[in-house]
């Protein structure tokens, strides 16, 4: 059944990609640390599938369309803050500035989260997303390089990204793009990593922010990075918007064996 | 423990004579508060928000009262010198950031709003704050969000606020840090000028002077190996066009605190001496102060009354960070020079170890230098002009005579230079006050008269005209004696 729809999609690609499935690829799964703040040191991840490309603004507004509900005057305050899709013009209408192929921002958790749904996917967790992102052109982890590390903290630094277009950071040792580079991605637990934004106080205190050694092994550089992440999803609360966040859609490996 | 329970009975007992004394004199008083947080406040204001270097209107008499703050982060990119940006991180687009400026006993109600484009969360810790996180805890906020918090000012004095995001050192290091002054009832004492200086150092990927968008160096950082060390964000903002300024006779109060991250200010004006400081922006007064130091994420408050007019630099006296790494500001004074307190070359002499003290210039000793100056090879001239730049020059115009922008103007392929001569000898004889432009950028600043003999004048500019791209003119002392009989 599954074989058959996933014909389908791929002939339906062949015509016209936008009434398809976004493309994904493999993800194989293992076992890492994660740099900060789980539970145990190490986290076992099983293979599953992740987009190749953020969400995009075209793709969100096929789904608003299907889904009146998540257009930006239907949405319910509960599930969106006031900025939800701001720069829209309309309910169906971008922005001047905003590009088909850029990734949707300004969209809450749960419109996120519902967009994946509706595809037979989910959001990946914080610790799916850090394993794929681990990666850079070459390597699965790459996390101990410098050259890594910068091309992160550099990003942090530079404005505007969102207004690229998805597919114009590097693509990883997975075949996924832009994890790192253009916006910042929703993950399914976003906030169960609970960093208190007095990052001082999470240094020394018994909530297993630090997980010992993990962070200790790590290079500065490594820290840093890492950190300004989990601080950013430690900022967020599920209907919160953000003009630098958006998201992708992962799927899990098993169900689609058969 | 016990010794401080005494000390606030003591105060106790002193607040409740100083009610029944005030009383005493005058029936209509006003009451007097054991504690600041027992201070009442009426009505609210909206608080005045400046941009460095100045600093908003003094509280005066006014009663306590519900303080409103409005603070935006902004991320942005700004000129760190000629020619090299940076990407700051700011509280109210400036850095440092906005100065606030409360009294003892206000209710602060703080907002603090995170830009829509700003690509990070932030937030902010007050050190004026008593309560965990100095206010960090209740003001972690998204970017596109706000987040308010209210807070009471217990403690008066000058107090450095600043982000303290993860990671708390790359958020200071790209400029996330000001001042916030909690005056005491009544106000601080009336002065004439006031302004703000903050200095803080930053880490660059590429060196001192780099062109283009320079971005963060994390490793630089944690080194604590700076490329800038500057006042008020970056080279420049208190040199030229951008000093402060006072008149001869006005008492100038600078509130001047050091957001870091890393390095420690050893704050000095150069030819003044701080009359009064409030050490460490506390309560304590030290007198006749020639450096004051100012820890990281720390102030102090300096005072002192200008007597004469000039340019007065500010630095950082770790010297190599005024020189070489940006941390010089200026204040210029205008008004009627006093010759009692400072008079200027008043004579040039030779100094005999055997003879008792300075003479003038015997004639036999002129006769004989200018037969060996006239004997001299270039070569001769080049090596003793070489040591004369070293010792005399070296300071303001650098090493390679790449001078410092802003406020030293450039010897290396200097077309200032190269234009006249005759000039530039008036100037070393001379000095050298006002504006000028040199390859294409304003200077205004100040080269004292240099107290050098005609031979040493000679030597020292054949030595800069035939190095660094100039034009290798050959300047004889008789050249430079012409320039200065003809004055």
């Amino acid at each position: 059944m599954i074989i058959l729809r996933l014909t389908f999609c791929i002939l339906f690609l062949w015509m016209s990609n936008a009434n398809c499935q976004s493309k994904m690829v493999s993800i194989k799964g293992g076992t890492y640390i994660p740099l900060y703040g789980r539970d145990s040191l190490k986290v076992t991840i099983s293979d599953f599938y992740m987009d190749v490309y953020p969400v995009t603004n075209n793709e969100f507004m096929g789904f608003v369309k299907k889904f009146p509900k998540w257009q930006k005057s239907e949405v319910k305050k509960l599930f969106a803050d006031a900025g939800y899709l701001m720069n829209w013009k309309s309910n169906t209408t971008l922005g001047d500035n905003q590009a088909l192929n850029a990734p949707v921002i300004n969209i809450s958790w749960f419109a996120a989260n519902a967009y994946c749904e509706c595809q037979g996917k989910r959001l990946p967790t914080i610790d799916e997303w850090e394993y794929a992102a681990m990666a850079n052109e070459e390597m699965p982890d790459a996390r101990k390089l410098k050259t890594y590390n910068e091309y992160i903290l550099g990003w942090y630094e530079r404005p505007k990204t969102f207004n690229n277009i998805v597919g114009s950071t590097f693509k990883n040792y997975w075949g996924v793009y832009d994890l790192h580079g253009l916006v910042w991605e929703w993950t399914s637990d976003f906030n169960s990593v609970m960093v208190s934004g007095e990052s001082r106080k999470d240094v020394d205190n018994d909530s297993n922010l630090f997980c010992g050694s993990a962070a200790i092994g790590a290079t500065d550089l490594m820290n840093y990075a890492a950190f300004m992440r989990y601080a950013t999803r430690g900022s967020l609360k599920a209907k919160y918007t953000m003009k630098n966040l958006g998201f992708r859609c992962v799927k899990d490996k098993n169900n689609e064996a058969f | 423990m016990k010794a401080q329970k005494n000390s606030l009975i003591f105060l106790g007992i002193l607040a409740i004579c100083s009610i029944s004394l005030q009383s005493c004199i005058d029936n209509t008083t006003k009451k007097e508060y054991a504690s600041a947080a027992d201070i009442p406040v009426s009505r609210e204001m909206k608080a005045e928000l400046t941009a460095p270097p100045n600093v908003p209107r003094g509280v005066g008499d006014r009663k306590a009262k519900k303080l409103i703050v409005n603070m935006e982060i902004i991320e942005k990119e700004g000129t760190m010198t000629d020619g090299t940006t940076y990407n700051y991180w700011t509280f109210g687009g400036s850095v440092p950031g906005s100065f606030i400026r409360t009294r003892v006993g206000d209710e602060v109600e703080f907002t603090l709003s995170n830009h829509p484009d700003n690509k990070l969360p932030h937030n902010i810790d007050l050190h004026a704050v008593t309560g965990p996180g100095g206010g960090a805890t209740s003001s972690f906020v998204a970017p596109g969000h706000e987040k308010k918090f209210n807070f009471k000012t217990l403690n008066e004095g000058l107090y450095v606020y600043h982000c303290a995001t993860a990671p708390v050192g790359m958020h200071i290091a790209n400029g996330m840090y000001g001042l916030i002054l909690v005056e005491p009832k009544g106000g601080l004492p009336r002065v004439d000028k006031e302004y703000y200086i903050m200095q803080g150092d930053f880490y660059t990927k590429g060196e001192n002077g780099d062109p283009g968008l320079q971005p963060f160096d994390m490793q630089k950082a944690v080194d604590e190996d700076a490329d800038y060390v500057v006042f008020n964000g970056s080279v420049g903002a208190l040199t030229g066009d951008n000093a402060i300024t006072a008149d001869v006779g006005e008492t100038v109060r600078l509130y001047v605190g050091n957001g870091g991250p890393n390095l420690v200010s050893s704050f000095h004006v150069i030819g003044e001496i701080f009359d009064k400081v409030m050490v460490e922006g506390g309560n304590s007064i030290n007198e006749n102060v020639q450096t004051t130091l100012i820890p990281a994420g720390g102030a102090a408050i300096v005072e002192f009354r200008v007597d004469v007019p000039g340019t007065f630099i500010l630095v950082d006296h770790s010297i190599f960070r005024a020189f070489n790494k940006g941390a010089l500001g200026m204040l210029k004074v205008k008004g009627e020079e006093n010759k009692t307190i400072y008079s200027g070359v008043v004579q040039e002499g030779i100094y005999h170890p055997e003879g008792g003290g300075i003479q003038e210039m015997p004639d036999d000793g002129k006769a004989v230098a200018k037969k060996t100056s006239a004997n001299k090879s270039l070569a001769e001239k080049m090596e003793s002009g070489k040591q004369i730049y070293a010792k005399t020059c070296f300071a303001c115009h650098q090493a390679n005579g790449e001078g410092i922008p802003n406020a030293f103007p450039p010897l290396a392929e200097s077309d200032y230079l190269n234009a006249d001569v005759n000039r530039t000898i008036d100037i070393v004889l001379n000095g050298k006050t006002g504006e000028i432009t040199v390859n294409g950028q304003k200077y205004n600043s100040v080269m004292t008269k240099q107290a050098i003999s005609n031979e040493e004048v000679a030597d020292v500019l054949t030595y800069v005209y035939n190095s660094w791209g100039n034009n290798k003119t050959n300047v004889s002392e008789a050249q430079v004696e012409q320039v200065k009989s003809g004055h």
